[in-house]
């Protein structure tokens, strides 16, 4: 019973076991211990709109993001990843979803991220031309990562409606216009 | 200490008798085949091919490492954007796992999927097979719902060096003989 075998057999067990219960209870924490983000898209403006030889059309957003992500961290989460989707029905297909823009949140940066003005990582593209005057949804979606167990999510959905007409550029809206430094940390994260 | 490990193994070996011989390997056999019965039962109860992965890359970094370890389920529901799956290019036997980014389903439920790295710069197009675009359902393996961390290193370090994999087989098998239990 004092073997070396048997020691190293037995303390393998018992911290295989100990460890594996220790991450079931502290991934099951996060059931009494995290509540959804507050989180707002605004279309802040739509800076190209047009349409390609291809016949897809392509647009290019901006938004205005106020999302605080303080209520979903808790002690078990390494990560929020946040995207905003473009959804929406067209002739072609009963159901599109195309991701506009992300960003990841880790635990120790800023939780309350407010960007005034921020374009879109990936532009939205069609599968043909059914953009004009349509009505679509701006969904942002939250996905938290624990450190151990279960990953949750959830979503939040802005209605918006996409302009009438071509637009070959929009500048940005002077009445928006921010000074360099807020712009530069608007765009720094991407 | 550790040539005494080796000796008592060996006088181990040496003692013992054919009849013995048969019932550890007997029990070798049991405990190769119940970790068989539980993988199998997995794959079940998720609906996944493989329900289990380990990460291989580090374009999915920093939520996801190289070694770490994913539950992946299946299920009915379809594929929409932000979700992480895992999938298999066609003809390559490698999954791959990513994050959906665009999603466009046809009125008869045929689905095109988009998905790209979180640490890439591009989407997988350039991952896809010659000609393909999109991926179809039959590429999705599962949706990961689960992790845990570093656990898949072993895996990893087998793929690495195979000569590991071989080492602790022997060194397991021979533990199962020899110990009489």
């Amino acid at each position: 019973m004092h073997s070396f075998t048997y020691r190293i057999n037995s303390l393998a067990t018992f911290s295989l076991t100990i460890l594996s219960v220790v991450c079931m209870m502290v991934s099951f924490t996060d059931v009494f211990n995290s509540s959804p983000p507050l989180l707002s898209v605004k279309l802040a403006n739509v800076e190209r709109f047009q349409q390609l030889r291809t016949g897809n059309e392509e647009a290019y957003l901006a938004f205005q993001i106020d999302a605080d992500l303080e209520p979903a961290f808790n002690w078990n989460t390494k990560q929020v990843f946040l995207s905003i989707a473009a959804e929406y029905p067209s002739k072609k297909n009963a159901l599109n979803q195309v991701s506009l823009w992300d960003r990841i949140i880790q635990h120790l940066d800023e939780k309350h991220i407010k960007l005034p003005y921020v374009r879109n990582k990936y532009k939205l593209q069609d599968q043909g031309s059914h953009l004009k005057n349509k009505e679509l949804n701006l969904t942002m979606y939250y996905h938290i990562m624990p450190f151990v167990g279960r990953m949750r999510s959830g979503s939040v959905t802005f209605p918006i409606k996409m302009p009438s007409e071509y637009i070959s550029s929009n500048p940005l809206p002077s009445w928006k216009a921010m000074n360099p430094s807020d712009f530069k940390d608007a765009q720094r994260k991407k | 200490m550790a040539p005494h490990v080796i000796s008592e193994t060996l006088h181990s070996l040496r003692t013992m008798k054919k009849r013995e011989y048969i019932e550890s390997g007997i029990s070798l056999g049991m405990i190769v085949s119940s970790a068989l019965i539980i993988w199998k039962v997995l794959m079940l109860l998720t609906g996944s091919e493989s329900p289990v992965v380990v990460v291989l890359s580090g374009s999915m970094e920093p939520a996801f490492y190289r070694g770490d370890i994913l539950f992946l389920h299946l299920g009915t529901a379809p594929v929409r954007v932000g979700e992480v799956v895992v999938f298999n290019v066609d003809g390559r036997d490698i999954p791959i796992v990513h994050r959906v980014v665009k999603v466009h389903e046809r009125p008869n439920l045929d689905i095109e999927i988009l998905t790209k790295g979180d640490n890439n710069y591009g989407d997988d197009t350039v991952l896809y097979a010659e000609g393909q675009n999109w991926l179809t359902k039959k590429n999705i393996m599962g949706r990961a719902v689960g992790f845990l961390p570093y656990v898949g290193m072993v895996t990893i370090m087998m793929n690495d060096y195979p000569y590991v994999k071989f080492l602790l087989i022997g060194i397991l098998g021979l533990l199962v003989i020899t110990s009489k239990e």
